[in-house]
């Protein structure tokens, strides 16, 4: 099984480890190689600095098709698109992007993807440490309906016609996007 | 027409700026509150200081109402993201995105984004144009970076000018596949005659290109 995991702040590295020891095939990914401090020496997958939310990155450390992406930076948006990314691009599996915005959160599990709310996690946890009645909110927020996206997966003008056409004038090469097209419509729009 | 535009940095201020000048309904929002209030001094009190990948206050400014969303922050992701709650959650008609990579371009389009702007991809294709005269231009690469396609554009002095395509000395490992002369493309055959300002497509591995170069394009030192 393989996991691939965006963000390696306390819950990322713990989260890897624990995989890792489970016998998972584990790439962890941050931006700051100080990050690794917090996975044990005892880690044997692969830590790489870089960014989650470049394709490149991504494909070059083999971030292909992984059964398990977690999306667990600090930052709400780069985990969302990390996400999709891995979902649209990379076939990834199971799928959770952590969004501390509860509306945002809400709104991306109606797309598709899985959310982790910490705000709700704790708000809840605290109001009923408090002795609080607290109204149900959901930590994760797992979607409904597979991951949405709403245009048709058909070739663009530049994807078919030679490139440098009147299309596409520049001619500048696009490589690696073209996987997009090439994942869409397979399992994991179902999944 | 009302247009809601989220960053403001050089391209959000001078939009909205523009914008107000055409006589629309502008609304700025940006999450920096000395910069919002620099902006609001110069043009007034359009300028929203609020985050606008929030969806609280994307609501508080109008978002529902907005015909047009223009998300140009410095960030893609959250450019991305401002469309996309302004698409699925606004039900706004049309999202248009600043790309800093290019290479997001296809997934921001697949996610629905309306109009993707990449200054990054424009200044490329521009700079691209102008150089190639005395070198072949890479397309892209197929596979693991083996293979190329590669553009040569005939300029005066090719040596391959006037002959026929059997004639050129193309070295193993590299196909000529493809003319495009005049905007038009056609398979490049045997017997077709080169001409000057023909582009011609190649696909090899990145060897063959000093011989290709030689062949379509001439030696550098001939000029």
């Amino acid at each position: 099984m393989k996991a691939v995991v965006v963000g390696c702040g306390r819950v990322g590295a713990g989260v890897a480890d624990e995989l890792d020891r489970a016998g998972w095939q584990v790439l962890i990914i941050d931006l700051k190689s100080a990050a690794f401090d917090r996975l044990p020496a005892s880690f044997t997958g692969t830590a790489l600095r870089g960014d989650g939310t470049d394709e490149d990155v991504l494909r070059r450390a083999g971030a292909e098709n992984a059964d398990l992406f977690l999306a667990l930076t600090e930052g709400d948006n780069r985990n969302i698109m990390a996400a999709q990314l891995g979902i649209e691009a990379l076939g990834a599996g199971k799928t959770v992007a952590k969004v501390n915005d509860p509306v945002r959160a809400e709104a991306y599990a109606h797309l598709g993807i899985a959310t982790l709310c910490r705000t709700n996690l704790m708000a809840t946890q605290i109001l009923g440490y408090a002795g609080q009645a607290v109204p149900p909110r959901p930590g994760i927020y797992v979607p409904e309906n597979p991951h949405q996206h709403d245009t048709p997966v058909t070739a663009e003008p530049d994807a078919t016609g030679l490139p440098g056409t009147p299309g596409n004038p520049g001619g500048v090469a696009t490589p690696g996007i073209a996987g997009i097209a090439g994942i869409a419509g397979t399992p994991s729009a179902e999944a | 027409m009302f247009v809601l535009v989220v960053g403001g940095g050089k391209v959000g201020y001078y939009l909205t700026k523009e914008l107000i000048e055409s006589g629309h309904e502008v609304a700025l929002m940006e999450k920096e509150r000395t910069r919002a209030g620099q902006i609001a001094d110069e043009i007034g009190s359009v300028v929203i200081a609020q985050d606008g990948c929030e969806g609280k206050y994307l609501h508080e400014a109008g978002a529902n109402r907005a015909d047009i969303v223009a998300a140009v922050t410095g960030d893609d992701e959250d450019n991305l993201v401002i469309c996309q709650m302004a698409k699925h959650h606004f039900d706004v008609p049309r999202t248009i995105a600043r790309v800093n990579n290019p290479k997001n371009e296809r997934l921001f389009r697949h996610l629905g984004v309306d109009e993707i702007i990449s200054p990054t991809r424009m200044i490329l294709g521009s700079i691209e144009q102008d150089i190639p005269v005395h070198e072949l231009l890479h397309l892209a690469a197929l596979g693991v970076g083996e293979l190329e396609i590669i553009e040569a554009h005939l300029q005066p002095g090719s040596p391959a000018i006037g002959r026929v395509a059997m004639d050129l000395n193309v070295p193993q490992g590299c196909s000529l596949f493809g003319v495009i002369r005049e905007g038009t493309p056609t398979p490049l055959r045997a017997d077709t005659v080169l001409a000057e300002g023909d582009k011609v497509i190649a696909i090899g591995r990145p060897d063959c290109e000093v011989q290709l170069r030689e062949q379509l394009i001439g030696r550098p030192d001939e000029d």
